[in-house]
């Protein structure tokens, strides 16, 4: 027994030799130091242009040039981007990451939904966790920031944009509490289920939807009020929490999916003046022209869908951002499943470039217009001068499960680690089955 | 109103009423012989016979004499019925009258509940509480007035009523709807058995799906017929005995659209019963498939009201099929009459039972013979019930159940007058008795002074003064009362003269007041007859196309079902899935449902040729883990469930059917979900769109069944779950336990043969036998190990391991036993259970030598199984051809069809796809899916029918529109639902502008 015990030992040191590091001990890249280039790369800048044979320069942080035959600096730290393929680094422009580690099944998961119909002070960002393991297979496959918002019954909460090589939520905060979200009730009237099990119906849905909708617009409308006086009697956080979105300085991402909803998104933010943002669209196709008459953008709910009706396009969910891009709205592709598929962002706007969008401009729909809609594209969302050298490289195209092959990535000009956990159990096992 | 109807019933009662004889008599008793003759009458007696200038004579509630030269006697209250028409009153073969309403269904199985693993009705029952063939409709039927009239207003006079609650429902009575006397009524007691697939007020657990429903009434025979050998194990067992002894009557299946009353119809087949089938509403959409049940039907006409499509965002989510359905369906009897398909109409199932005659108009108008109608109503319902002995025609001997009319019934505007049951009057119209229009002098007489009027009464009762002025008048009748007032001039704000007083056959009379007040006294009398009115013109409508029927019943379903074709796919890049690998500049030949031949430049002058320069063509893709297409997926009320069949339950009108076509699947394994440790039987099927439940079925298949280990099985999302088991160990010992059992199983049925066969356990036996073969949703290394160790134990493979996320870990294993992997590329994080998933499970499993899938267990990713091979590249390295072989060789290898599908070889069904692009590549496309020869996807076609399926839907939104204006009664749009069922699923999803996600597996 004690042999044995000793060779299990032996073995177990053997394999911390082999696999150096954890999750644990994948750490968050220090301050880039110096000066890095990027030569001779395909350069996709994330607002439709695509420079060959490409420099990329960049130094404390910060995009310095961009473009074909320019030289590396001296001192640079070079990166031969030959035969390579850059991107901007992808925006996640919405989702729960960090707020809800396991799917299902474990109550103590949740930092995600709030118990009350109205929470309008509470942030997400406090509650991001920089240690969940998810991060850094989405980082692995070129995912550097990300939109983190609360769900909730109707007011949810504030929403952060985070980058995703940090030690801790607030070296991770890229810009914080950069809008309010609100849900909106259902207004399609639905029938008992065809199938074995019978359904219960509400007793009067669409007034329940409507009483939801007059709540909302109460809200605000004392909100609004309430913030003309500065002096209270009692503070009321979650009026004071309003204050963002009548300053514009705050967007209010609407989820809505439904044409009515959206409709009444867009009254929200016309009676109060509101930058609204439409979050899911699935059926935003059906009124595009008006959200561009409004200059309303989408961030859409999940690319990879099935259609809303059974005599829907088989492909509609498909080509429904070329739909919206081609009316002339501003378009994000997201992915709103849960965590277990948000890796595959760039595959959703690989979809959305089967049907319909141009591949540059399927690109736009998961970097620049991403960062547009979330008020951050002064400082990303494409690999212009003057931007945070937020950088994605790719064997091939990134877009496309043939050619997606992140072999680098830095945010803010750091060069982030593309390790994980599913990396690590893979040479975990590679090293069981002797496998190459 | 209702007073004098009350009034008047009351009294028809008191005179004809007989007391039973046992009874006592509380007075001096008052015996009639109730005998009447009703003359000059036009008696139609049954479909096929009516009599001009009839007399019919009743006596005691029956019929003594029917005929032309009936002799009256003296004795007879004679009814002069000149003018009047005569029926048999109907039979209605399907209702629950005078049995008590039954309690709300419990409906499906709820995964968070507590179990209920047993019946809790007190007594010697059957475990089941479904199972209840010891209730008898007659032991608690009553005369119910209430409910009698509304069947009586329709012209009913007799109804089997049962007790609509349970899988079996035990025997229904038939009854006449006379209500003076229960004893009377009851004309039948045991007249038929009813059976249904829906549990009803059960609370127990089992069975929570359709499926679970059919294995339960399955073995509910199997149990019978093995309790006929008195087993002293049983004991005493009272519903089995109720079973046996109520299997000589008729035997009617209550089920419910078209497709269930095929799988009743597959379960008498079973069991040698011909069911009398309940339901098919929409057969017309099939009509032939229920013709081969050679079955009688029971269906009813309460046809879908228009809905309100006024506002485009709500009609936008109304489907197609639907909208269809509308139209279609007071075409459904005169499809059943066309297809000579024996059936009864029930007016039971209305909503509003006040449309009955309008709808059974519809279906007239629809193609249906007044006829047939009438026989549908009369002699059907009375034969499938067995008394048409008793009623169902105006025959000397049966009884005197009839109805009195205005007019041919069907007629648009002919009511029913009276409604004789068992010789006793009940009164629906009786002021329709007289027939009031007509031309009329009217007299009032004011202060002694006569003023006339001309008055003219239509036989709708809209009537006018027609003086200097034609003054509109109201006028109204109750029973033999009448009322009349009329403005004393033209021109608004005129007085009105209003009168009152009582009909006297052509002359009416009594008072009034004239527009100022003062008292007058008033007579009208015949003096003529209107010119009859034009003939309504005909409906523009019916004249109009109607919407065609397609296969499937969907907006994208086909008018007829594609042929096979002969095609020759020229010179594409093939991906064979075979050793010779991706071939360039290659021809493939189809013939017959075969791929005829792969080589260069091949030549048929018969082939429709396929241009594939530049595109790539590969073997259809196999799903190895689907849940599409079925109507239920878990059986969750027990641990154990291996009775449970998938192919039981298939659903051919899942629109997800043809989106997986557009994405390259031809194959899909169904699976039962992962509720229970021991899942349901799987259905392996071709995709082939149009086809009927049966022939989606992959013929000659092996035999699978569902296993789950695991999360889902220990029920974790539940906070008070009491069914065993809730660990991994006690998900071990549920296996060890279910193969023991059938170990002994085994042995007894070849020991004794009145073992009694256990359905669950035969599906186990199999499997020991290697007859049926494992798929087993699994995650953790752990019991994945003892899973292969336990089949180890009891002498079999485990075959599949699904989901396998952790497979990785225990590949060698794995290897060793000889199991195949089914897996997700990429999936993570969504339970407890995958938080060790990884992206390169797959590839390691492949490198260490195991036979590995990409399956979806998800409808969305289904159509794109092709790039999530496409990721096993990415993750781990594997060479495109093997990952391309995990979604097309592989899985036909796990599935034991790898010498039917699964790669391009001459012999092979010819289940293809041509591809746009590299097939694992995102901006691939199938541009056709052919399954056994049959285009059944083809991208260009699909660009049309979608312009047809927007025409269609705008042509009926527009119809619907027009009812509406009309004036026609409409209902709100509702949403037709689209279900998406997984693993762990046991509700509809209602979510139609999301797609929902259940907790995945």
């Amino acid at each position: 027994m004690q042999k044995k015990y000793s060779t299990l030992f032996i073995l177990s040191l053997a394999l911390l030799c082999k696999v150096t590091s954890a999750q644990e001990t994948i750490y968050p890249a220090g301050p880039q130091q110096g000066t890095t280039a990027i030569i001779h790369a395909t350069v996709h800048v994330g607002n439709g242009t695509v420079l060959n044979d490409a420099t990329v320069v960049f130094e404390k942080g910060k995009i310095t040039q961009v473009g074909a035959g320019i030289a590396a600096p001296a001192n640079a730290t070079i990166v031969d981007g030959s035969g390579k393929q850059v991107y901007p680094g992808l925006i996640l422009s919405n989702s729960y990451l960090g707020l809800k580690e396991v799917g299902s099944g474990v109550r103590g998961s949740n930092d995600l939904v709030e118990i009350g119909e109205n929470n309008a002070s509470i942030r997400s960002l406090v509650s991001y966790n920089t240690d969940s393991k998810i991060i850094n297979v989405l980082r692995a496959n070129g995912i550097l920031l990300a939109h983190v918002a609360p769900e909730g019954e109707l007011i949810d909460g504030q929403s952060s944009v985070v980058q995703l090589d940090a030690w801790n939520y607030e070296d991770a905060a890229y810009k914080s509490d950069i809008g309010q979200f609100i849900e909106l009730p259902s207004f399609v009237v639905r029938q008992r289920g065809r199938g074995f099990v019978r359904q219960p119906q509400a007793a009067d849905p669409m007034k329940e939807a409507f009483n939801k909708i007059e709540t909302i617009k109460k809200f605000f409308t004392e909100a609004k009020a309430y913030l003309q006086e500065k002096n209270h009697a009692s503070n009321n956080l979650k009026f004071e929490a309003t204050r963002g979105l009548f300053e514009g300085k705050q967007k209010l991402f609407v989820r809505a999916d439904e044409v009515k909803q959206i409709l009444i998104a867009i009254d929200i933010a016309k009676a109060f003046g509101f930058k609204v943002v439409i979050v899911g669209g699935a059926e935003s196709f059906q009124i595009a022209s008006i959200l561009a008459a409004n200059s309303i953008p989408v961030i859409l709910g999940a690319q990879h869908a099935l259609p809303n009706t059974e005599d829907d396009d088989v492909d509609q969910p498909y080509k429904l951002p070329a739909q919206l891009t081609k009316a002339g709205v501003l378009v994000s592709i997201s992915d709103m499943s849960e965590n277990t598929k948000q890796r595959n962002l760039s595959f959703n706007a690989g979809t959305a470039a089967t049907y319909g969008l141009s591949k540059e401009e399927a690109l736009s729909a998961i970097t620049l217009n991403s960062a547009k809609i979330l008020g951050i594209d002064d400082v990303t969302g494409s690999i212009e001068t003057g931007k945070d050298a937020n950088i994605v490289i790719s064997d091939g195209d990134i877009l496309d499960m043939r050619g997606n092959q992140i072999t680098k990535a830095f945010i803010q000009g750091r060069d982030v680690s593309l390790d994980n956990k599913q990396k690590q159990l893979y040479e975990r096992y590679k090293f069981k089955y002797k496998i190459k | 109103m209702k007073r004098i109807f009350l009034w008047l019933t009351l009294l028809s009662v008191s005179v004809m009423s007989k007391a039973q004889e046992t009874f006592p008599i509380n007075g001096v008793r008052d015996i009639r012989s109730g005998l009447y003759a009703f003359t000059n009458a036009t008696i139609v007696q049954n479909a096929t016979s009516k009599i001009e200038k009839g007399t019919l004579l009743i006596k005691q509630g029956k019929i003594i004499a029917v005929g032309q030269n009936v002799a009256v006697p003296a004795d007879a209250v004679v009814v002069d019925c000149s003018g009047k028409f005569i029926y048999p009153s109907f039979v209605d073969a399907y209702t629950n009258y005078g049995v008590g309403t039954n309690s709300r269904p419990a409906g499906g199985f709820n995964y968070g509940a507590p179990a209920q693993f047993v019946s809790n009705k007190p007594g010697a029952y059957n475990w089941n509480q479904s199972i209840k063939p010891e209730t008898n409709a007659y032991e608690i039927f009553a005369a119910d007035e209430a409910g009698a009239s509304v069947y009586r207003a329709n012209g009913f006079g007799t109804v089997f009523t049962h007790v609509k609650d349970g899988i079996a429902r035990g025997t229904g009575a038939v009854v006449t709807l006379a209500t003076h006397d229960t004893h009377q009524a009851l004309i039948k007691t045991k007249a038929a058995a009813v059976y249904s697939f829906e549990k009803g007020s059960s609370t127990q657990s089992y069975p929570s799906s359709l499926m679970g429903s059919i294995s339960l009434l399955r073995q509910t025979y199997i149990d019978a017929k093995w309790y006929q050998t008195k087993p002293a194990t049983e004991g005493t067992n009272l519903s089995l005995d109720a079973f046996n002894a109520t299997q000589s009557l008729p035997q009617i299946f209550a089920a419910d659209d078209k497709w269930s009353t095929l799988r009743a119809n597959r379960i008498g087949a079973e069991f040698g019963i011909q069911y009398i089938l309940k339901g098919g509403d929409n057969g017309y959409q099939r009509i032939e498939e229920l013709a081969k049940t050679k079955a009688s039907f029971i269906i009813g006409i309460d046809f879908p009201v228009a809905m309100d499509v006024e506002d485009p965002n709500d009609a936008r989510f109304v489907s197609l099929a639907d909208m269809k359905h509308w139209e279609l369906a007071p075409t459904n009897p005169a499809a059943f009459e066309k297809a000579n398909i024996p059936f009864s109409i029930s007016v039971s199932e209305m909503k509003d039972s006040k449309t009955f005659f309008a709808n059974l108009r519809k279906a007239i108008s629809a193609g249906l013979s007044e006829a047939k109608a009438l026989d549908a109503l009369t002699k059907t319902p009375a034969t499938q019930i067995g008394v048409y002995d008793q009623v169902g025609s105006v025959e000397t001997g049966k009884w005197a159940n009839f109805i009195i009319t205005t007019e041919p019934v069907f007629s648009s505007t002919s009511k029913i007058i009276e409604n004789w049951v068992q010789g006793k009057k009940y009164v629906v119209n009786g002021s329709e008795w007289t027939n009031l229009s007509g031309k009329y002098k009217l007299t009032i007489v004011n202060a002694g002074v006569n003023t006339d009027y001309n008055l003219e009464v239509k036989k709708d009762l809209t009537a006018s003064i027609i003086n200097a002025d034609t003054l509109s008048a109201k006028l109204s009748v109750n029973e033999s009362f009448i009322k009349l007032s009329f403005p004393s001039k033209k021109g608004r704000g005129a007085e009105q003269i209003r009168l009152g007083g009582v009909i006297v056959g052509g002359n009416w009379n009594g008072v009034g007041t004239d527009a100022l007040g003062n008292k007058t006294t008033w007579t009208a009398t015949l003096v003529g007859q209107l010119a009859a009115a034009a003939e309504k013109k005909k409906d523009a409508d019916s004249t109009k196309a109607l919407a065609k029927i397609t296969y499937p019943f969907l907006g994208f379903g086909n008018e007829t079902i594609p042929n096979q074709e002969t095609i020759l796919i020229k010179n594409a890049t093939v991906w064979t899935s075979e050793k010779e690998g991706v071939l360039q500049n290659t021809d493939v030949l189809v013939k017959g449902g075969k791929i005829a031949k792969v080589g260069k430049n091949l030549s048929d002058a018969s082939a429709k040729l396929i241009d594939g320069t530049g595109k790539h063509l590969s073997a259809g893709i196999i799903d190895e883990h689907s849940h599409i297409a079925a109507l239920s997926i878990n059986e969750g009320g027990q641990s154990v469930t291996s009775e449970v069949r998938i192919g039981d339950n298939m659903n051919p009108e899942d629109i997800n059917i043809y989106r997986q076509l557009s994405g390259g699947v031809t194959t899909s394994h169904i699976l039962h979900g992962s509720a229970n440790t021991i899942g349901g039987q799987t259905q392996l099927m071709k995709l082939r769109w149009g086809a009927t439940d049966e022939g989606l079925k992959f013929a000659g298949a092996d035999p699978f069944i569902k296993f789950a280990l695991g999360e889902n099985v220990k029920r974790t999302t539940s906070t008070n779950n009491n069914r065993f088991p809730d660990t991994r160990m006690g998900v071990e010992e549920v296996l060890n336990d279910a193969f023991d059992r059938a170990v002994d199983y085994q042995k007894a049925m070849k020991s004794n043969p009145n073992t009694r066969r256990d359905l669950e356990l035969d599906a186990l036996v199999e499997i020991m036998n290697k007859k049926r073969f494992i798929t087993c949703h699994s995650y953790v290394q752990t019991e994945i190990t003892y899973m292969m160790r336990v089949a180890e134990k009891y002498g079999f493979k485990v075959n599949t391991f699904t989901h396998i996320l952790d497979g990785y870990k225990v590949a060698d294993k794995m290897k060793e036993h000889g199991a195949t992997a089914s897996t997700f590329s990429d999936w993570f994080m969504y339970k407890t259970e995958v938080q060790d998933a990884i992206a390169y499970n797959a590839s390691i499993m492949q490198k260490v030598g195991l036979n590995v899938c990409i399956n979806s267990d998800d409808a969305e990713m289904a159509r794109r199984l092709n790039q999530e091979a496409g990721k096993v590249v990415k993750y781990g390295g594997v060479s495109e051809q093997d990952a391309f072989n995990m979604v097309t060789i592989n899985p036909a290898k796990a599935l034991h069809v790898d010498d039917k599908v699964g790669s391009i070889k001459a012999g092979k069904d010819a289940d293809l796809v041509l591809w746009s692009d590299n097939p694992l590549s995102i901006y691939a496309k199938s541009l056709y899916t052919i399954v056994d020869g049959v285009i059944y996807f083809d991208r260009e076609k699909d660009a049309e029918v979608r312009k047809v399926v927007a025409a269609e839907k705008a042509r009926l939104v527009q119809k619907m529109l027009g009812d509406k204006r009309a004036g026609a009664p409409t209902r709100p749009a509702m949403a037709s639902l689209q279900t998406t069922l997984q693993c762990a699923d046991h509700d509809d999803h209602d979510d139609l502008a999301t797609i929902y996600e259940n907790e995945k597996n």
